[in-house]
């Protein structure tokens, strides 16, 4: 316990307070009367720059999301204690003594997320292709692929065995599994990792069979591999490699190129780096900002997400999306395609069945990529934003159609920092075999289980959100793409002008709603009111038919019904 | 105290002025802006921040406001400043009128910044003939942007404070468009001296009274009238970050980059609809007030009923009329078909008469009105009238129907007082006489719902909607139309306080027909 400790934050007055290191937390109270406190988590630490000067000192918590905190602190030797305290409670790397396994919700659990999104729930959601396709529980004991849930959709012609055989012809057993069902044109979207056809161009007939019982006769198909085909030709030499045409003669497969999922952690540095320095020149920020290709990879990856998209909507053929390993920028890729084709996607809800589905279950290491973040350069190069990266291309389509999605940004934000520090044990394994080991369901809460209660949920909703049941399609000119400013530029520039203008905007929604249903109660009343002075003789009955009366109520009515839709 | 402060100001000013580039270097930038954007069809990311950087556009934009940041800062700790360049009508007026901004609300709004573009640019003395090129005969070298390099920093502040202007971006690029255009005298001249020796405001129009003319196409919605108290001076940000590339402006015709979705119209137009249901309460307040009043209902159950609360008599009255009245229902709609059928044989084959036939399958009352003054023509044998009106024109339309409603009143005086087709009851001074026909008339005029902008993408005129244009509903059927589609404004029945509000043709016609419209409210 430290006293008389300063913090100073962007936009927030400075705090004077006792500073306080408990096992998960960093605490800062003030004693002023407006009784301020900070809670900061270790795991959002991402590193700690500590320097002193005179007696005392100043320590920087870099935060996984950004946002950096300084401390002054009188002593010097205090300020060296709790830095070295600080990075060794950020670096723990037994997840069962991180802080989702301590904590207890102070809300009664009303619906437990852990159960929200099962596999049997979801693939309900693609009823009409339940003729030719079924859940398989081949890898209930993980042993056909250690990273893949124990419940997978395959092809119901496709015996257990064959996928057993398949999977050992694709890389970490990741076989090609359906990830979504397009109603619309009656086509999937299936993911899995390169074939292991090395470079000697093995093949697998098992695989081939799982492949190709997707198509029907005649039909086509596209592989999308999200390597260039020079990048996709070398994994060849090291024993990956790609489907060769002859053996999947229905299928043609199409580069989408998207940088490796180890150049991202770099270009995050790059920007972050760039966002920070506010001092600089234009010339300067833009510079940095290129050189990050932060933006560059986004438009790849929302590119890449367009062409699958518009070949399921559009030239209505069956896709098969993977790169290497088949966890990164694979789900990268058939994340973003839900999103933009289907308007479920786009609820609260369907958002997170879609985390759930395409990134918990289907195995994106979350515990190594996001382990560290944008102010921490590791040795063993795990880590990775891929799923900020996720989040930023779901941003962008959300700012071009403002109207179209149920969640708010400030959703978005949550999400995202919730994957990197959390009290809940959702993000915290790197798959479902790993959660089954660490017994996460049952020691942890689910961050469901926080979001989806209504006084949160609020929260989160989108003033602007009318259902738009279309596919949409994003924009991917750099025109239309910008730099997230209320997440890597919160720090920089004052977000409180956009934060009111959005209240203003739902105050002025939800305004033009209370009047909505206001007009509506009175029209009843009137309607009713209306009879009741008619049958008295109080008000001129219609004149000269009858009917005239009646036919108002109908129209009453009618608009009333109108506007309920 | 004084002395001091306008020594320090101006020695400070002209050394940041100085980091300002001579506007001879700004003519290129914004050819390089529109270039970057042109030349590449399929410009790659790096591309194109690599041509914004070259093209050095946005580093003047910054200085421009970092300069008017430090005069706005200056003057609000009370140190009088004096700013000039070498000319003093270019970087000057940019960067007096951008303190200006950041200083005082009134700027800030419409009238303000018209204002504040007569004072600092046009009675200043900015050179908009040669500036902006409007004569072939203006010297290149002459030419620079420099009152679009305005219009930019206002945007870029806009983008930053979205609650403290009165206007939106339509506005600007509006007045930059007028500029060149050269449609209004405001903007032509050198000087007051060029407009008073050309006598434009005798022979031009003022591009001020256009604008006021539209203004509900420049409002943001989002502007909050508490930043003149609570914050009237706002001084921006000046790291580089802040500063956007403006997509709305340079990349204005490429309809594909903009947001599909404009949450400032999708306000606007909540704000609107939500002006037009504020007024229609007041009224079916007012209505159910009266009958209450008629039928002797104690206060506390009119303030039950004002309050929403549904009684359970009320429920049950509703339901029993309900059901009772399903057949009934039927008939109307029944002698609305039969009304079309009508229409449809008076005056064939003209377009007007197909609207009109829309029309009146719309809904039951004004059908019956519209029969009722069939019937009134036919009896008053001037069927081959509302033939020929309807083949001229709404207007006389309108003025031949109440004629026959005239006609009607005196043929079939039986239904007249109790408000056959309503023609008789404006005459009526007493607001206790309610007739049904009134009651719905008035509910019918105001649209609850109003159509969703999305998947409009023309007006029925046909004119297509791109991302500048605004989109309009019809106060009272609440569909989506084009500004001129709308430009006629008229009291609604349904609206207590009877202001004229936005209609589109087909609406205005009707009701302008139906002598509703002249019922007093008492």
């Amino acid at each position: 316990m430290v006293n008389s400790v300063t913090l100073r934050r962007p936009f927030t007055p400075d705090m004077e307070g006792t500073l306080c290191v408990t096992g998960h937390h960093l605490i800062i109270s003030s004693r002023s009367e407006n009784h301020e406190e900070l809670w900061l988590l270790h795991s959002n630490v991402d590193s700690v720059e500590k320097k002193l000067s005179g007696s005392g000192g100043t320590l920087a918590l870099k935060c996984k999301d950004f946002l950096i905190l300084y401390l002054d602190i009188p002593v010097a030797e205090d300020c060296i204690n709790v830095a070295s305290s600080v990075l060794a409670l950020s670096n723990i790397d037994d997840i069962t003594l991180r802080y989702p396994f301590f904590f207890r919700p102070l809300f009664d659990v009303i619906e437990n997320g852990w159960q929200a999104f099962s596999a049997e729930t979801e693939f309900n959601r693609f009823k009409e292709c339940q003729e030719d396709w079924r859940i398989s529980y081949v890898n209930k004991d993980f042993k056909v692929c250690p990273t893949y849930p124990h419940a997978v959709f395959v092809p119901k012609s496709i015996e257990d065995e064959t996928i057993i055989k398949a999977a050992s012809f694709r890389q970490g057993g990741r076989f090609p599994v359906l990830s979504y069902y397009h109603k619309d044109s009656k086509t999937v979207l299936m993911r899995s990792s390169q074939p292991l056809s090395g470079p000697s161009g093995k093949r697998c007939k098992e695989d081939e069979r799982l492949v190709n019982s997707v198509m029907g006769m005649g039909k086509r198909g596209f592989i999308v591999d999200t390597r260039a085909q020079g990048v996709a030709k070398m994994a060849q030499s090291k024993g990956g490699g790609f489907e060769l045409e002859a053996h999947y003669p229905q299928w043609r497969r199409i580069h989408q190129p998207i940088e490796r999922r180890t150049a991202f952690h770099d270009s995050l540095i790059k920007m972050i780096e760039a966002c920070n320095d506010s001092s600089s020149s234009m010339d300067k920020w833009l510079s940095k900002l290129e050189s990050s290709n932060w933006l560059t990879h986004v438009k790849d990856i929302i590119t890449s997400s367009c062409v699958v998209a518009q070949s399921m909507d559009k030239e209505r053929v069956s896709v098969l999306v993977h790169g290497s390993e088949g966890m990164d920028t694979t789900l990268l890729v058939s994340s973003l395609s839900q999103i933009i084709l289907d308007h479920d996607c786009r609820t609260v809800t369907g958002f997170e069945a879609l985390i759930e589905r395409e990134w918990i279950q289907a195995g994106h290491p979350f515990r190594t990529r996001c382990n560290k973040s944008a102010y921490a350069i590791t040795k063993h190069r795990q880590e990775s934003p891929v799923f900020l990266l996720f989040i930023d291309c779901v941003w962008q389509i959300w700012q071009q159609f403002p109207c179209s999605f149920e969640f708010s940004e400030k959703f978005l934000l949550t999400l995202f920092q919730h994957a990197y520090s959390s009290q809940f044990g959702t993000f915290l394994c790197n798959n479902e075999r790993e959660r089954m080991h660490n017994k996460v369901a049952d020691r942890t809460v689910s961050l469901w289980s926080y979001m989806n209660r209504m006084e949160i949920l609020q929260d989160f909703m989108n003033p602007m959100y009318e259902p738009n049941a279309t596919v949409i399609w994003p924009s991917v000119a750099p025109q239309s793409l910008t730099v997230w400013t209320g997440l890597y530029l919160r720090g920089v520039i004052n977000q409180a002008p956009q934060d009111e203008a959005w209240q203003e905007i739902y105050k002025i929604r939800e305004y033009d709603k209370e009047l909505r249903s206001k007009v509506n109660k009175l029209r009843r009343q009137l309607a009713s009111l209306e009879r009741e002075a008619i049958s008295n003789g109080v008000v001129s009955p219609p004149t000269p038919m009858p009917a005239a009366s009646s036919g108002d109520s109908a129209d009453i009515k009618g608009s009333t019904a109108v506007n309920s839709v | 105290m004084d002395g001091l402060a306008t020594w320090l100001g101006p020695g400070k000013v002209s050394d940041i002025l100085a980091a300002v580039k001579d506007w001879d270097l700004w003519r290129d930038m914004i050819a390089n802006a529109y270039k970057q954007v042109s030349e590449l069809k399929k410009p790659s990311m790096n591309d194109f921040l690599n041509r914004l950087e070259g093209s050095g556009w946005l580093k003047h934009i910054a200085a421009i406001i970092d300069t008017s940041a430090f005069i706005a800062r200056a003057i609000s700790e009370g140190i009088s400043v004096l700013v000039h360049c070498s000319d003093g009508w270019d970087r000057t007026a940019q960067t007096c009128s951008l303190a200006g901004i950041m200083l005082d609300p009134y700027y800030r709004t419409m009238q303000g910044f018209q204002a504040l573009i007569e004072k600092e640019w046009l009675a200043f003395g900015h050179k908009f003939t040669d500036r902006c090129g409007l004569l072939e005969s203006v010297e290149v070298k002459e030419t620079s942007p420099v009152f679009t390099q305005f219009l930019e920093c206002v945007w870029q502040m806009m983008q930053l404070f979205p609650c403290a202007f009165q206007f939106n971006e339509r506005f600007l690029l509006t007045i930059h468009d007028h500029i060149y255009s050269c449609q209004f005298g405001t903007f032509i001249g050198n000087c007051e001296k060029d407009r008073l020796d050309l006598r434009l405001s005798e022979r031009t129009y003022s591009l001020w009274g256009y604008l006021s003319l539209h203004s509900t196409e420049y409002l943001n919605p989002l502007y909050k009238k508490t930043y003149e108290i609570k914050k009237p001076v706002i001084i921006p940000n000046p790291s580089p970050q802040t500063l956007r590339y403006w997509r709305g402006m340079y990349n204005r015709f490429e309809s594909g980059v903009h947001p599909r979705e404009s949450v400032s119209d999708i306000i606007s137009a909540a704000k609107d609809h939500s002006v037009s249901l504020e007024d229609h309460v007041l009224l079916l307040e007012k209505r159910v007030t009266q009958i209450c009043k008629l039928l002797g209902k104690p206060e506390e159950v009119i303030q039950q009923k004002l309050q929403g609360h549904v009684s359970m008599d009320s429920i049950e009255g509703y339901l029993s009329g309900h059901i009772g009245d399903s057949p009934n229902a039927n008939s109307s709609s029944s002698v609305a078909a039969r009304n079309c059928h009508n229409h449809k044989i008076v005056p064939a084959g003209t377009p007007e008469s197909a609207e009109m036939g829309v029309l009146t399958s719309k809904g039951s009352f004004d059908s019956e009105a519209q029969l009722e003054s069939i019937k009134g023509t036919s009896r008053g044998g001037s069927l081959n009238h509302l033939k020929s009106d309807s083949e001229s024109g709404f207007d006389e339309v309108s003025s031949q129907l109440s004629r026959s409603g005239g006609v009607d009143e005196i043929t079939g005086g039986g239904g007249g007082v109790s408000g056959g087709g309503g023609s008789s009851m404006p005459r009526s001074p007493s607001s206790d006489i309610l007739s049904v026909e009134q009651l719905v008339a008035e509910l019918k005029t105001v649209a609850i719902g109003w159509k969703s902008f999305r998947n409009v993408h023309s007006c029925s005129c046909a004119s297509p909607f791109d991302h500048y244009v605004k989109k309009f509903h019809c106060w009272k059927c609440g569909q989506v139309f084009c500004v001129r589609c709308i430009a006629r404004s008229i009291p609604l029945p349904g609206h207590y306080h009877r202001r004229p509000v936005p209609v589109c043709k087909p609406c205005y016609r009707e009701v302008r027909r139906s002598p509703s419209t002249e019922f007093p409210l008492s």
